[in-house]
C-alpha cells in the first residue's frame, strides 16, 4: 500500500475525523535530504476531528504521531501537520 | 535504539542547554545557515519578533539528534523550547505566531521581543 493511503487508513481509525486532507509535497522537494524518486517521503496533512478538542497543539501532534510512529521511522522525512477540531475548523472556514 | 535511562549523558546536555538559555531551539543547521526549511521557518518568526535565542545544530551532534527526540517524546526537527519547556515543532510555532500566542507566551515568561 502506498504511504499515503496508509497515512489515510490509519489516521481514519484512530480520530474518526470530519475531514482529513493529505498531500504528498514530496515533488516540491526533490533532491533535497530525505527525498528519494517517486515521492511518499514529505507530507502535508489537515485534520479536523472532535477527538482533539480540550487537547494542546502539542497533545493533539503527538497523538498524531503516535499513531504514525511506524511511518515516521521508515518513510516519512517531512510531514506538516494542522490538527482542528471542528468548531475551530468552522471559525477558520476549513471546516 | 531507545536510550532508556532519564539520567544519561545526553539528556543531561539537553536539559543544561535550556536551563541557559532562555529561548533554545534545536534545528538543523545553524541560524545563519538552516539546513532545513522548517528550521528555517522557525528562525524567520523568531528573528522577526526579535528574540534573542540559542541555535543548536542537530545535525553537528548525531547523539543531540536523537537524544532530543526521546527528551521531548516529539519526533521532528526543529523543536523550541522556552524557559526550559518544550513549545513545540515548525507547524505549532507559526500557528501561535500568527494567532499573537508566541508573543503572549514570550511576553508572560519575561523574554524580550521587538516591539
Amino acid at each position: 500500500m502506498a504511504t499515503i493511503d496508509r497515512l489515510r487508513q490509519r489516521l481514519t481509525a484512530a480520530f474518526a475525523p470530519s475531514r482529513l486532507d493529505i498531500y504528498d509535497e514530496s515533488h516540491r522537494h526533490a533532491g533535497h535530504a530525505g527525498s528519494r524518486p517517486g515521492g511518499g517521503t514529505h507530507f502535508q496533512v489537515t485534520i479536523v476531528a472532535a477527538a482533539f478538542a480540550g487537547q494542546s497543539r502539542v497533545a493533539r501532534q503527538r497523538a498524531v504521531y503516535d499513531v504514525l510512529a511506524e511511518e515516521l521511522a521508515t518513510d516519512i522525512h517531512a510531514l506538516s501537520l494542522t490538527a482542528l477540531t471542528p468548531v475551530e475548523a468552522a471559525s477558520q472556514g476549513r471546516g | 535504539m531507545a536510550i532508556t535511562a532519564t539520567n544519561s549523558p545526553v539528556f543531561d546536555r539537553i536539559k543544561d542547554d535550556i536551563a541557559q538559555n532562555p529561548v533554545t531551539l534545536f534545528m538543523k543547521g545553524t541560524p545563519v545557515f538552516p539546513q532545513c526549511g522548517f528550521s528555517a521557518a522557525v528562525v524567520q518568526i523568531l528573528t522577526q519578533m526579535g528574540v534573542k535565542f540559542k541555535g543548536v545544530d542537530v545535525l553537528a551532534d548525531p547523539e543531540i539528534r536523537q537524544g532530543i527526540k526521546e527528551f521531548s517524546s516529539w519526533p521532528t526537527i526543529p523543536q523550541l523550547y522556552v524557559k526550559g519547556e518544550f513549545v513545540g515543532g515548525c507547524d505549532i510555532i507559526r500557528e501561535m505566531y500568527e494567532a499573537g500566542e508566541l508573543q503572549d507566551l514570550l511576553r508572560e515568561k519575561g523574554i524580550a521581543t521587538r516591539g
